[in-house]
């Protein structure tokens, strides 16, 4: 494309080098080549262009994305395109009103290019589990871009989109960052509003930026963060400003944890050599690395995997097949239709996790574990709030391989659950994550990192990652695409 | 923990979702080797600690109570399997 | 025999009332709770369950919870929560009622209901805040229901008693008690035939002296405070006739169907009561400061039994006629009122509670609906008192402001209702009934004491009812002696 990163564009636009317009024709007409290959769109805003030229025409060109396409991920509520959530049971669905982001990048000047594919109801670490189809990663169409974003991961490596919102449950917009060699932010729970945001687990969703630097993360994550009166768990007096961050890469009197324990056993060797070079990386830019160990990792997938499946379990249930998406032919009577629709409506995945959530609620078995979760979910964020006393940010793999082949995740649950080991205990305990390139495997695969931090320590986080991409370029590869035969 | 039959079955009908038998297979396997993984979490002592329910300690939000425009009906109705009389329609509820 | 009416059995009950608050708003989006629009007119995303939305509470329904709670002497659980109540069911959109199970915003409270045995102390178990479903009209011919949300999202109270009452007396004195402490809070408009407030009632029968509590049921459906009694009267005798013909009674959620006067068991499902409780996650914890609770508390006025015992006191009324005064928030602040403006309390307290209460009555309407002012009956009451009109006078005086609001004054002087107070005019009609009525008089001046009323009642007739009785009487005897 024309221009590398969404700044450069945006920067472009406001020097009157190019229209909105034109660069809207430019990712569409990308989109229509290399699409059916990587399906990273389940569906394309067809007034994009249209939009576009009114934007040029008469659009308020002050906004911080003025004229720039921005990808969005289908769990996000639009008036004017499906609302699907890859998922069979909301096929046709248009809702009937804007997520507050899709409000906000609009009032930012952001032209929306369309709907990203994703693991159905974000259940999934592979975009797999889509009922649209997986979609590829551009780096390698033998491997899975990673989920539950995928498809917005996977637009922005193939350059279908400058940059496009994903959201991160249990590492949902990281872990595909990291398989795609993108940057990524996970902000801090009730940062960005989620009214609109069609839930998975309600206490650990979080709708955050994915784009080729962090540069570009720090600007979408500015326009879409802020108080909404519509979310009752976003946080009043956010006003993230990230211009500082970005300006000084002088990492002296910043102390980084490097937990020691998440190197070891089942993190691939390449993966754990490029965390170690990222180190080095950091201490040249003047932080101090101290090594310390987070003995609790160790309990977070079972608590995520039950707090989230429980939620999910409920949030679900509306999709009954009658006020909205997919209405089976026939059925016999009311308790017919419920169970028709949800069982043709639902993949596999999905029902598998509203069966655990279900359990994990029902008479009897709640204490057991639910509440058990809750209270280790207390233990988790006792030993992180330990670490922030500390450390101003704690340095950590996202992920114990890079992208899996296609079709090797699925058939074992319990191993794709295992494999979000780094990324859980973040959205258990709330705090912001940035994730992004550290390296390439020999398998031609980008790795990456993450550097977690403290509620609201976003412009911190931001900084430390600026500060290693200006002295880096992992985040400037990009993948060879393949048109299709 | 091991999920029997009956489980599955009862599980299913709380989550109403119909499974084939092949599927209740999977699902009792997927479920019980899930679950006795996530018995690790019986390891851990957590005598006294209080549930984390709510991660960002906002406390207290509330609506001032002023009546704002509904929707338009079209609109909520725009999805519906059926409809009439500016209701959705569904088979006879049985009471 | 002893027990309940002699059966040999004692009765066991404890109510859940859902009380639909006033507010403009339902309780977790900017929707209208106004009564009777046309269906899904008052609905948004976030009432109709779509995807991707978010509740957000309404401040007045907690305030409302908190008063209702310090007026029926409950403690106020300062930190509280929501909770997801998990079920299908066509009228709740979400397929979960946001309601609370493990906080409850209020707890351990009571009030007081007067019984024949004297004063009694019904305990409350807990209030809750929840939002009320929507409303499903069925289609018979067409073997369909239509779903209607409008009413989805309304907030409830839920008031869950302790079971400790054992008739149906009891209950309506409870359910009384309830309604009159809402009016007076102003959180409800307690209108069962709308819906607004909803009594079911668990209930269980066991032989008089038997440890153990019986096996109860729930009926439900029942739209007005006689429904409720008749139910109740139903339910005990059926469930005393299982037990007498050797049977059990099943533990089951029932319908009343009060056009035929019978109960029946509602089919219910075998996991229907697996609900899967847990902490709302899309709402924030609530915290009551202590400051908060206190101003809360500033809100709540006074309240029926404290009325009763101050017009008792101050007033001097009868502990009955304060009782019936106090009842209905309206019915006392005309009462005061009128007492204001100079009218006599017992003078007062007997035209609301006899002509007023009996015309109410037989509208079938409550003190709430009542439009006169009280300046009308002031002023009426003062023309009473003056002497300008009689009683009888004052009566159908009476019904003219209780139907349009008539100026007394204006009125009594365009019709000419003024008592004739000229003794001589009134001396010439009572000689006129005497000459008339040879025969009565001759009955009363031989013994028959009764023919005099007859001739008073000619006299008023002939004075069309605008004679001082007593002074009619009076003379009338004096003239005939």
């Amino acid at each position: 494309m024309q221009y590398e990163t969404a700044a450069q564009l945006r920067q472009a636009y406001a020097d009157g080098q190019t229209t909105a317009a034109a660069q809207t024709e430019a990712y569409l007409a990308q989109i229509a080549k290399y699409d059916k290959v990587y399906h990273c769109y389940n569906v394309i805003n067809e007034q994009a262009a249209e939009q576009a030229a009114e934007f040029d025409k008469n659009g308020d060109k002050s906004g911080a994305l003025a004229g720039v396409p921005v990808a969005i991920k289908d769990n996000l509520a639009t008036e004017q395109m499906t609302t699907t959530c890859s998922s069979k049971i909301l096929e046709g669905f248009v809702a009937p009103y804007d997520a507050t982001v899709v409000q906000k990048l609009r009032a930012a000047g952001a032209i929306i290019l369309g709907k990203t594919n994703m693991d159905e109801f974000a259940m999934g670490s592979t975009t797999e589990t889509s009922y649209t189809g997986a979609t590829k990663n551009p780096w390698d169409t033998a491997h899975v871009p990673g989920g539950s974003s995928g498809g917005s991961a996977a637009a922005v490596a193939a350059d279908e989109a400058p940059m496009s919102l994903g959201s991160d449950t249990g590492g949902s917009i990281r872990q595909p960052c990291a398989y795609c060699g993108l940057t990524g932010i996970k902000p801090t729970y009730g940062a960005v509003s989620r009214y609109g945001l069609l839930a998975y687990g309600s206490s650990l969703d979080q709708i955050g930026p994915i784009a080729h630097d962090v540069r570009d993360c720090a600007t979408l994550l500015q326009v879409i963060a802020g108080y909404d009166e519509k979310d009752s768990t976003s946080i009043k007096d956010v006003n993230f400003d990230f211009t500082a961050a970005l300006q000084d890469s002088d990492l002296r009197g910043k102390k980084i944890g490097l937990p020691l324990n998440y190197l070891g056993e089942g993190l691939d060797a390449e993966i754990k050599a490029a965390i170690l070079a990222a180190c080095r990386q950091f201490a040249a830019l003047g932080a101090e690395i101290c090594e310390f160990e987070m003995p609790m990792i160790e309990y977070a997938v079972p608590a995520y995997y039950i707090i989230a499946c429980a939620e999910a379990s409920s949030n679900l249930s509306r999709y009954d097949g009658i006020k909205y998406g997919y209405h089976p032919e026939s059925f016999r009577d009311l308790e017919d239709l419920y169970l028709t629709a949800r069982s043709e409506g639902f993949g596999l995945e999905v029902k598998r996790r509203i069966m655990l959530g279900t359990f994990a609620l029902s008479s009897g078995y709640y204490d057991a574990y639910y509440q058990k979760a809750l209270k280790v979910r207390a233990l988790i964020k006792q030993e992180f709030d330990k670490a922030f006393a500390q450390y101003d940010a704690i340095l950590s793999p996202v992920a114990p391989t890079t992208a899996p082949a296609l079709n090797s995740s699925l058939s074992d649950p319990l191993a794709m659950y295992l494999s979000d080991i780094y990324t859980v205990s973040v959205n258990l305990v709330g705090i912001p994550a940035v994730a992004l390139p550290c390296g390439m495997a020999a398998n031609g695969l980008p790795i990456g990192m993450q550097l977690l931090g403290r509620n609201f320590a976003e412009e911190n986080l931001v900084k430390l990652a600026n500060a290693y991409q200006t002295s880096t370029d992992w985040h400037n590869k990009r993948p060879q695409l393949k048109e299709a035969e | 923990m091991e999920i029997d039959r009956k489980m599955v079955e009862y599980v299913a009908e709380l989550s109403k979702l119909r499974l084939s038998e092949p599927e209740k297979d999977l699902m009792q396997q997927d479920l019980t080797k899930v679950l006795q993984y996530m018995d690790i979490l019986n390891s851990l002592p957590t005598e006294g600690v209080e549930p984390l329910t709510h991660v960002s300690g906002v406390e207290n939000v509330f609506r001032a109570d002023v009546a704002r425009p509904s929707y338009d009906r079209e609109k909520i109705l725009q999805n519906a399997i059926a409809t009439e009389a500016g209701c959705f329609k569904v088979p006879q509820t049985v009471e | 025999m002893s027990g309940y009416k002699n059966t040999g059995y004692e009765v066991v009950i404890g109510l859940e009332v859902h009380v639909e608050l006033n507010t403009a708003t339902k309780i977790f989006c900017s929707c209208s709770t106004a009564f009777g629009a046309a269906p899904n007119t008052q609905v948004c995303p976030v009432c109709t369950g779509m995807p991707g939305v978010l509740p957000v509470l309404n401040q007045q329904v907690l305030e409302k919870g908190v008063a209702v709670g310090l007026a029926t002497n409950c403690t106020i659980t300062q930190q509280c929560k929501f909770d997801r109540k998990n079920y299908f069911y066509p009228d709740l959109p979400k397929a979960f009622q946001t309601s609370q199970l493990y906080l409850p915003i209020c707890r351990n409270g009571f009030v007081e209901i007067e019984t024949e045995a004297g004063a009694k102390k019904v305990r409350i178990h807990e209030i809750h805040m929840e939002e009320d479903a929507g409303k499903l009209n069925h289609e018979a011919q067409s073997g369909s229901t239509l779903i209607d949300y409008n009413r989805c999202g309304v907030p409830l109270l839920e008031i869950v008693s302790e079971p400790d009452m054992t008739s149906a007396d009891e209950v309506l004195a409870y359910l009384e008690k309830l309604k009159s402490t809402l009016e007076y809070l102003n959180v409800s408009d307690c209108k069962m035939q709308e819906g607004s407030m909803r009594a079911d009632v668990n209930l269980s029968v066991r032989k008089v002296g038997a440890a153990e509590l019986g096996t109860r049921t729930e009926t439900k459906n029942m739209n007005s405070f006689k429904a409720i009694a008749r139910a109740i009267e139903y339910e005990i005798f059926r469930q005393i006739e299982v037990l007498e013909d050797g049977g059990q009674v099943q533990q089951e959620t029932r319908r009343w169907d009060d056009e035929k006067g019978i109960g029946y068991a509602m089919r219910s499902k075998e996991n229907a009561h697996d609900y899967r409780y847990f902490p709302e996650p899309d709402l924030a914890p609530i915290n009551i400061s202590d400051e908060w609770l206190a101003e809360i508390k500033q809100t709540i006025p006074e309240l029926p039994d404290q009325k009763k015992e101050r017009y008792v006191q101050e007033y001097k009324l009868s502990g009955y006629d304060a009782a019936q005064l106090t009842r209905y928030r309206r019915l006392a602040e005309i009462f005061e009122s009128i007492v204001q403006l100079g009218g006599g309390p017992k003078e007062a307290a007997n035209l609301l509670i006899g002509d007023c209460l009996r015309l109410l009555n037989a509208d079938g309407k409550e003190a709430a609906d009542l439009t006169l002012a009280p300046e009308s009956l002031a002023a009426l009451l003062k023309l009473v008192a003056a002497g300008t009109i009689n009683k009888t006078t004052a009566k159908n005086v009476f019904e003219r402001i209780y139907a349009d609001n008539i100026d007394p004054v204006a009125y009594v002087k365009e019709n000419g209702l003024e008592m004739v107070s000229d003794d001589g005019a009134l001396d010439a009609m009572i000689d006129e009934v005497i000459a008339a009525n040879p025969k009565s008089v001759a009955d009363y001046q031989g013994g028959k004491k009764a023919a005099l009323g007859f001739l008073v009642g000619q006299i008023m007739k002939a004075t069309k009812g605008k004679a001082d009785a007593g002074k009619v009487n009076a003379k009338l005897a004096e003239k005939l002696k």
